[in-house]
């Protein structure tokens, strides 16, 4: 019988934390397949968050380190400068990246380090109980906007990638959504365009964001969420590569 | 060559890999002369946008086993006490230099020792510790930072010269010369690629009944060997003293200055220079306390290395502050005649 899917390498074999329905798990899945496909297990370096995603050393299989909230640019450039034969990425939620973050990570795209960067946009902050992040939806009800985000009082929800897309040290940007099959598949072949840009030596950051599922704080089922994403979130948060200067 | 340049020099011959840092008077000539030195050694230079981000640099390059360092002044070093926090849980050495300044807030930019609490207590959040450099000379700047990249790596942890403003701008001939290193323990636990080896992970977050708590003591067992391996201190004269002054720093050359001239005077002074602030050299002070003595604490600072000459005392004698704070240092004769007044007040003979 042929195997047509199996485990990939790089993927432990154990259960995740991650709620049902959330995107984190098919996030990890592409990834690791990237690293396996692309041949660089052996030299990557990856950077967990502070987040849902804080334990993906315990799902990768390869060195990995966890730091401050929203410092992974920074400890990622620490780490590319001093090694640059290194595959370095850093795995950043929308509170770590687009809130507590902004200033690393718009100024590493700045510098036009040679990192890639996997941004998970869920609007919302999951880890700490469903509050509002920079990316909420308006009317969105959150932790923390019980009536729903207002522009009048937390504002528009940010577009952390058309800002970084005005970089020049930002080669490469694109959103993509972990919604459907298909745009699943798009999905992947960003990663793996982020991926081979570093390995190719290219000079500039590399960036996706993907948007995810959160079912339990989007107060919702994991079909109903993938629908959201598809009829709402791609309003706000437009998917489409916003740059690739390669 | 200024204090802050030698500084510089001596990170480059202990074999920093890597400097990150960001602009904040009075330590901005190490920045300067990184951004011209470490590309001339092919290694890495990085004015970054924050202190936050260059400590968070230290953190990626120290985690990769790189020798990495950042320099400031107080207010910088404020911000990078969250950093701080996360080399000390997750075990990355690292060397970090305060050439500090007036506070609180944003202070001045004179010299001041009021980051004494800030350096010797952490600073940041959680159970930790970190190793304090004191050096008083810019020879010493010198020394300092070759011990602190050894002490950083044989410990695993955040070394912090703390110097001050004087000390980082006046000049001084120097010897630069490396000794030969202590012998330090392998980086075996660095992320280098997970190549023919188990994965390596760098955290400090400890979840799970009783696994922080693990991991804090396994941390207190190694800053108790700290204490009992790496106190360094000067004494001078303290045999027949009556007053033992103890200060660090740029203070302890202007204690010298004024003991010298009281003993001139007939009064039996010798004083105290601890060069690590912490490990605090509490068992030396706590040696030569009792009752025909007394203790004067001189700092340029409200109070703050006095509470540790106190415990360290421990009530065997009485033990007297004089402090300038706000970037104001003191002059010889003002620490002459403050000696005078005890010798009135405890009617010590002279």
């Amino acid at each position: 019988m042929k195997t047509v899917f199996k485990r990939t390498p790089t993927l432990k074999d154990c259960p995740t934390h991650y709620c049902p329905g959330c995107g984190h798990g098919t996030a990890h899945r592409l990834i690791a397949e990237i690293i396996d496909e692309l041949g660089i297990h052996d030299r990557t370096i990856g950077i967990a968050p502070v987040g849902c995603a804080v334990l993906a050393y315990d799902y990768f299989d390869i060195d990995m380190t966890e730091v401050a909230h929203g410092r992974a640019p920074a400890v990622a450039t620490g780490m590319k400068r001093t090694n640059p034969d290194k595959i370095i990425f850093s795995y950043q939620g929308d509170g770590d990246l687009a809130a507590i973050g902004t200033g690393e990570i718009i100024h590493a795209a700045h510098r036009g380090e040679q990192i890639t960067v996997i941004f998970i946009n869920n609007a919302v902050f999951g880890m700490t109980g469903g509050q509002m992040a920079p990316t909420t939806m308006l009317n969105q009800v959150t932790a923390t906007t019980p009536k729903g985000r207002t522009r009048a009082s937390e504002g528009y929800p940010l577009q952390v990638s058309e800002l970084l897309a005005l970089l020049p040290g930002a080669i490469y940007v694109e959103r993509c959504a972990l919604s459907t099959p298909a745009q699943i598949r798009k999905a992947k072949k960003a990663i793996k365009h982020a991926f081979e840009l570093q390995t190719n030596n290219a000079k500039g950051l590399a960036f996706v964001e993907l948007l995810c599922t959160c079912p339990i704080y989007w107060r919702m089922t994991p079909a109903e969420s993938i629908e959201w994403i598809e009829k709402e979130m791609t309003k706000v948060f437009p998917l489409g590569c916003l740059k690739d200067t390669k | 060559m200024c204090g802050n340049e030698a500084l510089a020099e001596a990170a480059i011959l202990a074999g920093c890999d890597a400097y990150f840092g960001y602009p904040i008077t009075p330590q901005n000539e190490i920045p300067a002369y990184m951004s011209r030195r470490m590309p001339e050694e092919g290694r890495v230079f990085v004015q970054s946008e924050s202190e936050l981000a260059a400590i968070n640099m230290v953190f990626g390059a120290s985690a990769t086993g790189k020798r990495a360092m950042t320099s400031s002044s107080s207010p910088g070093i404020s911000l990078m006490q969250e950093g701080i926090s996360y080399l000390a849980g997750a075990e990355l050495p690292a060397v970090v230099v305060n050439i500090t300044r007036g506070g609180p807030g944003l202070g001045n930019i004179s010299p001041a020792q009021s980051d004494y609490f800030q350096a010797t207590r952490g600073g940041g959040h959680g159970d930790y510790r970190t190793i304090v450099l004191a050096p008083s000379s810019v020879q010493e700047m010198v020394d300092c930072m070759l011990l602190a990249f050894d002490l950083a790596d044989q410990y695993r942890m955040t070394v912090l010269v703390l110097a001050d403003g004087i000390l980082g701008q006046m000049m001084e001939p120097i010897v630069l010369e490396k000794k030969p290193s202590r012998e330090l323990p392998p980086k075996d636990w660095a992320l280098t690629g997970a190549k023919g080896r188990e994965q390596n992970i760098i955290r400090s977050l400890w979840l799970g009944e009783g696994v922080l708590e693990k991991h804090n003591n396994k941390l207190k067992a190694k800053y108790e060997q700290v204490q009992e391996n790496e106190v360094l201190c000067e004494q001078y004269e303290v045999d027949d003293a009556e007053i033992v002054v103890v200060a660090y720093g740029v203070t302890a050359r202007i204690v010298r200055g004024a003991a010298a001239k009281a003993r001139e005077e007939g009064i039996k002074v010798g004083w105290i220079r601890p060069i690590t602030l912490w490990p605090f050299p509490t068992e030396q002070i706590s040696k030569v306390a009792n009752e025909f003595r007394i203790f004067l604490t001189v700092e340029m600072s409200a109070g703050q290395m006095v509470e540790d000459v106190k415990l360290a005392v421990a009530g065997k004698a009485p033990v007297v502050f004089y402090g300038r704070p706000g970037g104001s240092v003191p002059t010889v004769d003002e620490l002459l005649d403050k000696i005078r007044q005890l010798t009135l007040r405890h009617e010590i003979k002279i």
